[in-house]
């Protein structure tokens, strides 16, 4: 076990905390880097959805995980960036114009539900975000002459500086950077007194207000910020999937991101590119016990809903911290060996009764 | 002025339904402070043992219907007595991302008992009226009539019954009720119970109007947003916060046809706008 002295406040906000960091983190990088000369076509796909699922789960994190308001309506997020950028895209806007603009009409849209959702208690949010969704839905079917509506819409592939992307590893470094920027972006809010209020309003929103942190306000930044990076998902999602229609962002979309984060771990940056590896292995296996199962079972459109909920049900019941949680708690166990208690992460119970009046 | 009326009843009728609806997960939200996002899809289960009930097995539609709401009851009480009660003591969001997967699971497994094909309930409540020019279905009256008596006989249990006036005590001050002696737990799953039964109702009387299917759970959507409407936390706000959105909406397909899936939304967002605490306000934020 390392044991760190400190020496210096900044040391408290340091990216790195010590050597062991920095040596696992070039190696992480690397290994991404270098994924598309040793993997196949198929591969680097799949990894690229990975990636897009990582940025919306990311994205959704910081308003869920961070700041503690469960969003039901992220997949609304992700078709409004993906329908704007494509539909920029065929005004002839160029991608590097499209995809930013893109996120930033997701955030200001993300605000509009926000500002009025925040003055009231969490709960609002959740509500709020779950209408939108349908709200969102709705006006991508009737919109036609943007959305194109149920006939659905072909998305051009990206095009950098005049040079057209075609080939599946180009894409994947668009993907790769645009990841490792957010993850950036988020990391540093979250050493910012922005970052550290989410997590007090996370924790409790009386206490927070009693130390002067404007609650409210909180909410609505980290509401846009999420809505942005997840409207960036969408405008990479777009090029992706290059086929965009009104049930790919459904609310099983918004099912699957929360799914990936609680899984992947509630409240930590690790459990939003845990989680998305987890979902694309949960998808493989979905799709190979579909053949397993008697047709009678398997072939019911609600299975792939179900199993996520079974999933997420057992998951908050009996690890509610997901896969980066009990992989923290196995690390503390190695590190701190023979001496390790169980009741070191012990959650302390807070009883419901004091956030509401009467 | 027919067309009017017309319009009207339909939405009276289906706005009870949203009211019912909203009614259950209140009285869990007033109790318990949990939100039940699985409300909607509690319904669709009620709906679905009564149509085995009624339709399967052949029973009298009265008796079904009360073996129906006896099943839900026990349904309800065991969900909170199995699942969600473990997870009291933790962060709301747990409790919201538990609900909602225990809907999907719920739509899950009806789906596959009873399929996803569309079935129809018969209820004995056919033929229509004329009133004053408007043709009026009598299955529309009659869920006016059982929402009258359903809103009737909770007013009356939660006022004069010993099991009401414990669970109101719970609902104010759950240590306070502990330390009285009332049974906390029980009740809370007495709550969680008494709503799945109310939903039941509220699910058999849609039945005749938009057939029963899994997807039928979203209408708890729907509820939601009277919920909000009335002022989440008020018994009489959900009920009139249903009725808003329910009248709103024939008005909307008949007039302005482009958002008559979404004008109950579009009310809840004006309302969080103009007055967040909703028409019936029992929650305030709290001031620090």
């Amino acid at each position: 076990m390392r044991v760190l002295f400190k020496t210096d406040y900044n040391q408290d906000i340091k990216f790195a905390k010590h050597s062991g960091y920095v040596f696992w983190y070039a190696l992480l990088l690397a290994a991404v880097f270098l994924a598309p000369a040793v993997l196949d076509t198929y591969w680097v796909n799949e990894l690229t959805r990975v990636l897009i699922y990582a940025l919306a789960g990311l994205g959704l994190m910081v308003v869920t995980g961070f700041t503690g308001q469960v969003s039901l309506g992220h997949a609304a997020f992700m078709a409004i960036g993906a329908y704007t950028h494509a539909f920029l895209l065929t005004q002839g806007v160029p991608f590097i114009f499209s995809l930013p603009i893109a996120a930033l009409t997701s955030g200001v849209v993300g605000l509009m539900i926000a500002i009025p959702a925040s003055r009231m208690t969490g709960l609002y949010l959740t509500i709020a975000s779950l209408a939108f969704a349908i709200v969102v839905e709705d006006v991508v079917i009737h919109w036609e002459s943007v959305t194109g509506g149920n006939r659905g819409m072909v998305v051009d592939p990206p095009a950098l500086f005049g040079y057209e992307i075609f080939e599946a590893w180009e894409y994947y470094y668009v993907v790769l950077v645009l990841l490792i920027m957010a993850i950036a972006l988020v990391l540093n809010i979250l050493r910012s007194p922005l970052g550290r209020s989410m997590l007090a309003v996370r924790d409790s929103e009386v206490s927070a207000q009693s130390l002067g942190i404007r609650v409210a306000r909180t909410k609505v930044l980290a509401f846009l910020l999420s809505a942005m990076i997840t409207g960036l998902a969408g405008g990479l999602f777009a090029h992706f999937i290059q086929f965009l229609s009104p049930e790919t962002f459904g609310i099983l979309l918004s099912i699957q991101l929360l799914l990936m984060i609680v899984v992947g771990g509630l409240g930590t940056v690790h459990g939003a590119i845990f989680g998305a590896f987890l979902i694309g292995l949960l998808e493989a296996s979905i799709s190979i016990l579909k053949d397993l199962l008697p047709p009678a079972i398997g072939t019911q459109p609600g299975l792939e809903p179900g199993l996520f909920g079974l999933i997420l049900v057992l998951f908050i019941i009996f690890e509610p911290e997901g896969v980066y949680g009990r992989w923290v708690k196995f690390r503390t166990f190695l590190e701190s060996f023979p001496f390790y208690r169980r009741n070191t992460f012990k959650r302390q119970r807070s009883y419901l009764k004091t956030e509401r009046m009467r | 002025m027919a067309e009017f009326l017309q319009l009207l009843i339909i939405g009276l009728s289906q706005g009870c339904v949203y009211g019912l609806i909203a009614m259950g997960f209140v009285m869990i939200y007033k109790a318990t402070e949990m939100v039940n996002f699985a409300q909607g899809d509690i319904m669709m289960v009620g709906t679905f043992v009564a149509f085995t009930f009624i339709v399967t097995w052949g029973f009298n539609f009265w008796l079904g219907l009360l073996a129906a709401m006896a099943v839900m009851a026990v349904f309800g009480f065991l969900v909170d007595a199995i699942v969600v009660r473990r997870i009291i003591g933790q962060p709301q969001f747990s409790i919201v991302i538990l609900t909602i997967s225990l809907g999907f699971i719920f739509r899950a497994v009806a789906g596959m008992i009873w399929g996803q094909a569309p079935l129809s309930l018969d209820t004995p409540f056919v033929g229509t009226s004329n009133m004053g020019g408007a043709v009026i279905g009598h299955d529309r009256l009659a869920i006016m009539g059982g929402t009258v008596v359903v809103v009737t006989l909770i007013f009356l249990f939660l006022r004069y019954s010993r099991w009401g006036i414990a669970m109101q005590a719970a609902s104010q001050n759950q240590l306070a009720a502990f330390y009285v002696g009332i049974p906390v737990k029980l009740v809370y799953s007495g709550v969680w119970g008494l709503a799945a039964a109310i939903s039941c109702v509220a699910g058999v009387l849609l039945a005749p109007i938009t057939l029963i299917g899994p997807l039928n759970g979203f209408l708890g959507i729907k509820a939601f947003a009277a919920a909000v409407i009335g002022g989440f936390g008020s018994l009489p706000g959900a009920l009139i916060g249903g009725l808003i959105i329910g009248i709103a909406e024939p008005f909307a397909a008949a007039y302005l046809p482009e958002v008559k899936n979404i004008i109950g939304y579009l009310i809840m967002f004006a309302v969080l706008m103009l007055r967040p605490e909703g028409l019936f306000a029992t929650i305030y934020q709290k001031k620090v």
